[in-house]
């Protein structure tokens, strides 16, 4: 089996419409907007810890926009780019990232479920979501997406064994990063292409340049279509880097060099394609002066959002495990709701 | 409750007529695990199930725990009411990441936006010479989990109601069988369905000497020691939990108050099991009615031994629970 990165900028194509087209970038722009502004945020104080996406813009709203609306993505932390194309508010991310209890529900509608820490345990989950989706006959797709090191656990591995045994309907997006954290790609696994991998489950993998949107767009899109027919499960991976650490309490030069982030940045996905779009004709100075106007607006409409939810009450922390509380977390509830410990009531 | 017609049945045979009436009611509800399907499982309870429901509503799952239930997990996150089976709740640990960071997690990372109505039954316990690995009792670890519910019955006709009622549950229960129970337990169930509340304990027989405290598979152990004292003229109250989390604190704790002494009898390893949790709960809630300490009778510090000539010494039985009141009394 021979795997080579589909790509289409590097050759100069751009096999988009153009209204397609733009609204690829424009989420891309969106998304490359909201990592900035929450990095700088944090780095005020204003967030906790943050897990940026920078670089990884192409691969993770290339496979949202992929999909349609009754479709659902499972994603893992740093997919925040993917839930932004899901219409996840902005407000609501801030709110995540201050690890506010307002920012853990996503709001009725939206069809994505909260990132996950733990790696790689929601790939069974996603197969769970997919066919609960074909018993009632709503046929949804369900993408869900790590990084390469994800790869290497045990749930990865159940994960699409079920899905390709069930034929579920679901997208596997592998972003490979070249890095779990510090460990670089070749002490994670012993193959060049995680997508080779797909032939040992008995599923199509795929192999794209990651940082090339238009490439994984068309990509997902085609895996999209393959799920809604019920020919079952896809491996997508996304050759790309991010450009930032892994979170925001990382040091990226402990573990890779300079020259090494100078070369991706090259390939930075968002500037690539502005470059493809302009080239095209269909993108100029003008345009994106006005977009990032609106980013601005909107960015600083949600901000004001988020710091004006009010301050958690200190019985939410026992508030939601069950439907309806049980004799323990009731009386708790009373102890934190009349500002008491929970010794002074028992 | 519908209680007009009874038959007698064991186990095994309440349990699949609870999924059977479940299946029927319910399009949500689907019956899955390894080897549930055409074999019917590995001790037959959900026999006859798949060629009744079809393959799609009672089907065989790959061999691969976390798989089972992060499939669970997101067929509940859809809208459909899983209920899964592992073959022996030892068989739960590989399972274990999916269990606490997410099964019982959900519906608080998500503020009740998303529950899981999941069910996942397995066999436990000993006393049935099973091989290594295939007698341990996790529930301690379960109960030890927010979010989920732990449910061990200890009769076929509570086994039944209580099934069916963790399957309409909106959150994860966990409900424990004692292989020991399967085959040697028989009552009479009623036909029909029926629910039987959880979170619910029941005091089986009343006396005034001690209380004894268990459940599963343990009930039959602690009724038959409260059958031999009392032929000593020792009556003793005896309490089945029935469902662990949430614990019916009070029942328990009205038991101890009126006899003041109590002894709580689980197969899991001592420390940190259950009983460990029962025991510090009296302390807490009933200790000016106590005459003597609270006694635990439970297996030992090692693993459930799989050497069937010693078995028995692990496992806790009524010899064992006799001595335990004895010291109570005499203390």
């Amino acid at each position: 089996m021979k795997l080579k990165p589909v790509g289409y900028l590097e050759r100069g194509e751009l096999p988009l419409e153009k209204g397609e087209a733009l609204r690829l970038y424009r989420a891309m722009r969106r998304a490359r907007f909201f990592d900035e502004k929450a990095m700088t945020l944090q780095r005020q104080g204003r967030l906790g810890v943050y897990a940026p996406f920078m670089g990884q813009e192409a691969a993770q709203v290339g496979v949202g926009l992929a999909l349609g609306e009754g479709d659902w993505v499972v994603p893992s932390y740093r997919e925040t780019a993917l839930l932004l194309t899901r219409g996840v508010p902005i407000h609501v991310l801030l709110l995540y990232w201050r690890a506010h209890p307002a920012g853990w529900g996503f709001p009725e509608g939206v069809r994505a479920v909260n990132p996950y820490i733990p790696i790689a345990t929601q790939i069974p989950q996603a197969v769970g979501l997919a066919l609960a989706g074909r018993h009632r006959g709503e046929g949804w797709v369900v993408a869900t997406s790590i990084g390469d090191g994800g790869t290497s656990e045990g749930d990865f591995h159940e994960g699409l064994n079920f899905a390709a045994v069930f034929q579920a309907p679901v997208i596997f997006l592998v972003q490979n990063n070249g890095y779990a954290i510090s460990v670089p790609r070749h002490r994670q696994m012993r193959v060049d292409y995680i997508a080779r991998k797909a032939e040992g489950y008995g599923m199509p993998g795929v192999v794209v340049d990651g940082n090339d949107a238009v490439a994984v767009y068309l990509e997902a899109k085609k895996a999209v279509e393959r799920a809604r027919k019920g020919e079952g499960p896809t491996l997508l991976e996304a050759l790309t880097y991010r450009l930032a650490p892994h979170t925001t309490s990382d040091d990226p030069s402990r573990y890779r060099t300079r020259e090494e982030e100078e070369a991706w940045r090259k390939k930075d996905p968002v500037l690539r394609f502005r470059k493809a779009l302009e080239e095209g004709g269909l993108w100029g100075e003008e345009e994106e002066r006005a977009l990032l106007g609106e980013l601005e607006e909107e960015f600083a409409r949600e901000l004001a959002l988020a710091d004006s939810a009010p301050e958690p009450r200190p019985e939410e922390i026992v508030e939601h495990v069950y439907k309806e509380m049980g004799p323990d977390q009731r009386r708790a509830f009373e102890a934190l709701r009349q500002g008491l410990h929970l010794e002074e009531v028992w | 409750m519908v209680k007009e017609k009874t038959r007698v049945l064991n186990m095994v045979q309440a349990i699949n007529e609870a999924l059977d009436l479940a299946l029927a009611q319910d399009p949500r509800v689907l019956v899955f695990g390894e080897d549930v399907g055409r074999l019917g499982g590995v001790f037959r309870v959900t026999e006859g199930l798949q060629a009744k429901h079809g393959e799609a509503r009672v089907f065989d799952t790959p061999l691969a725990e976390s798989g089972i239930l992060g499939l669970a997990i997101g067929l509940a996150m859809g809208g459909m009411r899983p209920v899964a089976e592992i073959q022996f709740a030892g068989f739960l640990y590989p399972a274990l990441d999916q269990i606490l960071s997410h099964l019982g997690r959900w519906r608080h990372r998500s503020r009740g936006r998303v529950g899981l109505p999941v069910v996942v039954r397995a066999p436990y316990g000993g006393g049935v010479h099973t091989p290594e690995q295939h007698a341990d009792s996790p529930e301690a670890i379960l109960c030890h989990t927010p979010g989920v519910k732990v449910v061990i019955p200890s009769s076929p006709e509570r086994a039944k109601g209580l099934l069916l009622a963790a399957i309409e549950d909106e959150d994860p229960v966990f409900f424990l069988e004692a292989i020991k129970l399967y085959r040697g337990a028989r009552a009479e169930v009623p036909e029909g369905y029926y629910t039987l509340p959880l979170g619910k304990a029941r005091v089986l027989r009343e006396g005034k000497a001690a209380t004894l405290i268990g459940y599963g598979g343990m009930v039959e152990v602690m009724l038959e020691a409260a059958e031999v004292a009392g032929r000593e003229g020792v009556e003793v109250t005896v309490v089945d939990l029935e469902t662990l989390v949430p614990l019916d604190e009070e029942t328990v704790l009205e038991a101890v108050r009126a006899t003041g002494r109590a002894i709580v009898v689980y197969e899991a390893m001592r420390t940190g099991g259950f009983g460990a949790e029962v025991a510090a709960r009296i302390a807490e809630g009933a200790l000016d009615y106590l005459q003597a300490p609270v006694l635990r009778v439970a297996g030992y510090d090692a693993p459930y031994p799989p050497f069937s000539a010693i078995e028995h010494l692990y496992r806790p039985n009524a010899r064992r629970v006799l001595a335990a009141l004895r010291k109570a009394l005499s203390y």
